[in-house]
């Protein structure tokens, strides 16, 4: 495959085939708990899509212009959380000012995101599997649409649940469990169609 | 008066508050190395290991931090154990540290150990939030490593990476496969959560 091409098959496999929520399990916590609601569910994806293409690019740069020549590795735990932070925290401080309606629209979820452990694993991942700079931003921007794909999935099929009939220890937690499996069967389904190494 | 206080709190992670099962907190960046009993047994004491020392350091430090920039503070401690974790198992372990891959530095964003500095350790004392956060790390390791028995078991017919089941038995792929993850827990906080509905029942 040709090196043009390569970040659109990274993207389009974040997506899909190795969708971050589904195949890593990472942003779980958000998952089960926000995704009772369509709506809110739709918000929350947004942000997490906007934030995690964002953050993976700002954290390449980072990475790559100042702990790699400054032989500080191991700090990018510490880095990358700060860059998302700092970069959430700009983010609301921008649409409170700016735009109220998109502030009341995302602004609670914003806080939610700098603890959700997809970000930072989309970052982490990034630098393991070595990626550059444009591949890494349509990672980020892959990863993050896979998720709020898989979390509009999971509202709609939440809402349909509420008046079914499911058994008493398995309801809540444990019927989203039940049902992200059965989505993780369904995007098996399109193994193959992309293989990355 | 203090020892059973002690007793407690360290009972309390493993029964009625599992930070697993009746939290559903934490499952985010463990539940991926379910597949292998020994990465979960080795990614689950980074955990414990994570959870007991920054709650204890909080605990410690928690009557000079400025409340404004807790989170900040929180963070920075846990993530200064995780990098210690991180390097000991590359430089002791690599070839596990491989595996884990990204795992071991999202332990950063483990809802467990932020959820017990803030819930525990900011009102108590250091031993007891030691206690506390060990306990949690506990609660939530025997809940992963039983997920991770049956799914290397199912799965691959070994454990531990010891062939188990004779030539009889067939695979169950889709245990190790990630749909298996989400199957098992779901399972087992099904199971966990009628014992303890039915136990609320004879009360």
């Amino acid at each position: 495959m040709s090196d043009i091409f390569f970040p659109l098959a990274v993207f389009f496999a974040a997506v899909f085939t190795n969708n971050i929520l589904l195949t890593n399990y990472l942003g779980m916590c958000s998952f089960l708990s926000v995704s009772k609601e369509l709506e809110t569910s739709a918000g929350l994806g947004i942000a997490v899509t906007f934030v995690m293409a964002v953050t993976t690019a700002l954290n390449w740069l980072v990475y790559e212009f100042v702990l790699v020549p400054f032989q500080l590795e191991y700090l990018r735990f510490i880095v990358f959380i700060i860059v998302i932070a700092a970069f959430v925290q700009l983010i609301e401080m921008i649409i409170e000012r700016y735009s109220e309606g998109l502030y009341f629209a995302l602004g609670i979820f914003l806080p939610l995101i700098t603890v959700n452990c997809a970000i930072l694993g989309a970052s982490l991942f990034m630098v393991i599997r070595e990626y550059t700079f444009m591949t890494s931003f349509f990672f980020g921007l892959g990863s993050g649409l896979g998720w709020f794909l898989a979390i509009l999935a999971m509202a709609g099929i939440r809402q349909r649940l509420r008046t079914a009939k499911i058994p008493a220890g398995l309801e809540g937690p444990g019927i989203s469990l039940v049902i992200a499996g059965f989505m993780a069967m369904a995007f098996m389904g399109f193994n193959g169609m992309i293989t990355i190494s | 008066m203090a020892a059973s206080k002690l007793k407690k709190t360290f009972l309390a992670p493993l029964g009625k508050d599992n930070p697993v099962f009746v939290q559903i907190l934490g499952i985010c960046s463990t539940l991926a190395v379910t597949n292998k009993l020994e990465n979960t047994m080795v990614m689950t004491l980074g955990v414990m290991f994570t959870t007991a020392l920054s709650s204890w350091t909080l605990s410690v430090m928690r009557k000079w931090i400025p409340s404004r920039i807790r989170m900040m503070v929180e963070t920075m401690i846990i993530a200064t154990y995780v990098i210690i974790v991180d390097i000991a198992l590359k430089a002791y372990y690599p070839e596990m540290w491989k595996q884990l891959g990204p795992y071991v530095g999202l332990i950063i964003t483990n809802c467990i150990v932020m959820g017990r500095i803030e819930a525990f350790a900011l009102q108590n004392k250091p031993m007891l939030s030691l206690v506390d956060g060990l306990a949690s790390g506990m609660g939530y390791a025997y809940v992963l490593l039983i997920i991770a028995f049956f799914r290397e078991l199912l799965g691959t017919g070994s454990l531990w990476g010891y062939q188990i089941l004779g030539s009889w038995w067939t695979n169950w792929s889709i245990m190790i496969m990630p749909p298996g993850g989400f199957f098992m827990l779901a399972i087992f906080i099904w199971i966990v959560r009628e014992a303890i509905l039915k136990e609320g029942h004879h009360e």
